[in-house]
């Protein structure tokens, strides 16, 4: 394997185990709100999140761009107060992965959360727990397979990102280019065999993923 | 109710009525607004005939052609893709004409607040991103990697170079000041004059000359009608769209 796919291959591991993160972090809260609790703007939450999942790529890169770049809503203030732009960084491959991956996350850990009975709730908080506290240590362990079986749908969505992360993070070998750019790349100039590689690397690891996913759904049933 | 499924999925599945005669032109994307006004020029003369453009780097172009995307024309940024599908065998090497040529230059925002006005400013640390075409597939890229080993930049400028899949796409990053500078063709930055500002032009001699060869698909069942384009391409009429649009005309003898 040449030094510029194992980077790729690197990197991609690097933002899919980040994004994965970062979509844990911001995922399970979200999925346990829409599953939980009716409010204000549940059908708008629920809309933005599903949306990345519809979008083009294209499309989320685009707003992307329009959020996080030089120019950006955020991004302007951001580069004049340090000097940093997301954009074309890894970090803007790793934002792209976790918006992209998101909605897999919360539609799968939100339907695990509806599923668990409510009358175990109504026990615990009987027995005075906090909301706060019976979501930890009752809801989320009860949909603990629904969560997980969600997490490894969204890392392998993440590791097979492209089109948002091309548009925020550009394409730059050992910087931002990861597995599926450089399978991109490697077919428009012609290394078949790279291509290859790493098509047969990216496959294999998507089969493993499926494969864990539906253990872990199959449990949660 | 039914009968009016099988009649959609009937026009869905009858190939759309194809004018009379149809040119399919691979283009490289530095040339887009000069070859869509060419063939406007070119089908006013001729009713029934209608040109469909496919634009892109001209090395995914060539990569298209080799994968047999069909296509009667190709109209290349440099000549080494050219010179790859003639050794193929699969352009016919006898229509092959150079007609036009550019000129490298770098561009900066045009709000941009850095003083660049020579090779080496490219190497002030204000300067963080330049964005060149990626050398592999982007004919502009090959062109300015050339320009920076000359001038003995292309070492140190590597961390701050972001690579762009076509020259319009560099030019794109610059409009929008996502980079500080970027090496385009004239034409390009003459596209955007409000938008960008120009630096310095890159010494000519640092670079091979900027030639655009046309030639007709060898698996092309248009021969006539592709040969009948690039005739106008290099006719007075052709060579008055180009020079309007900046282009220079093709050095005597390139092909």
């Amino acid at each position: 394997m040449s030094p510029q796919a194992l980077s790729a291959l690197w990197l991609s591991l690097k933002v899919s185990m980040v994004a994965t993160a970062l979509v844990a972090l911001v995922g399970i809260p979200i999925a346990y709100l829409l599953a939980r609790r009716r409010f204000w703007g549940h059908a708008v939450v629920d809309t933005l999140v599903t949306l990345p999942l519809i979008l083009p790529p294209t499309v989320t890169g685009y707003y992307l761009i329009v959020l996080l770049g030089r120019r950006g809503i955020l991004g302007a203030p951001l580069y004049a107060a340090t000097g940093f732009t997301v954009a074309f960084t890894w970090y803007a491959a790793a934002i792209a992965a976790t918006v992209m991956a998101l909605p897999l996350l919360v539609r799968t850990a939100a339907a695990a959360i509806a599923s668990v009975d409510r009358e175990l709730e109504k026990a615990a908080f009987t027995l005075g727990r906090s909301e706060w506290r019976t979501a930890l240590e009752v809801t989320l362990p009860l949909a603990r397979n629904g969560i997980l079986a969600g997490l490894v749908l969204a890392f392998a969505r993440a590791l097979g990102e492209f089109g948002a992360t091309l548009m925020l993070a550009g394409n730059i070998p050992g910087k931002t280019q990861t597995v599926p750019l450089s399978i991109y790349t490697a077919v428009q100039t012609g290394e078949s065999h790279e291509a290859l590689l790493l098509v047969g690397l990216l496959t294999g690891l998507s089969c493993a993923v499926v494969v864990a996913a539906g253990r872990l759904g199959a449990r949660a049933q | 109710m039914s009968r009016a499924v099988i009649l959609l999925l009937a026009l869905l599945v009858t190939p759309a009525t194809a004018a009379a005669q149809e040119l399919n032109l691979s283009v490289a994307v530095s040339m887009k607004e000069a070859v869509e006004e060419l063939a406007r020029g070119f089908a006013a003369g001729r009713p029934g005939v209608m040109l469909r453009f496919n634009l892109g780097a001209s090395g995914e172009l060539q990569r298209q052609i080799e994968a047999g995307a069909p296509v009667d024309l190709f109209v290349s940024a440099a000549q080494r893709q050219m010179d790859e599908l003639e050794k193929a065998g699969l352009i016919v090497a006898s229509s092959r004409r150079a007609f036009a040529r550019n000129v490298l230059t770098v561009i900066k925002p045009a709000d941009s607040r850095f003083d660049i006005s020579k090779p080496g400013d490219l190497l002030d640390p204000r300067v963080k991103r330049i964005v060149i075409g990626n050398p592999k597939t982007v004919p502009v890229g090959q062109y300015s990697e050339e320009s920076l080993r000359a001038l003995g930049l292309w070492e140190r400028i590597q961390p701050r170079l972001i690579l762009a899949e076509n020259v319009r796409q560099a030019l794109d990053y610059v409009v929008r000041g996502e980079v500080d500078a970027g090496f385009v063709y004239t034409t390009d930055a003459a596209m955007r004059a409000g938008r960008v500002a120009e630096t310095f032009r890159p010494s000519e001699d640092t670079y091979r000359p900027i030639v655009y060869p046309a030639a007709v698909m060898a698996a092309s069942r248009q021969q006539a009608l592709a040969r009948s384009f690039i005739e106008f391409l290099v006719s007075r009429e052709g060579q008055v769209v180009l020079a309007r649009l900046g282009f220079q005309p093709a050095p005597p003898g390139a092909r």
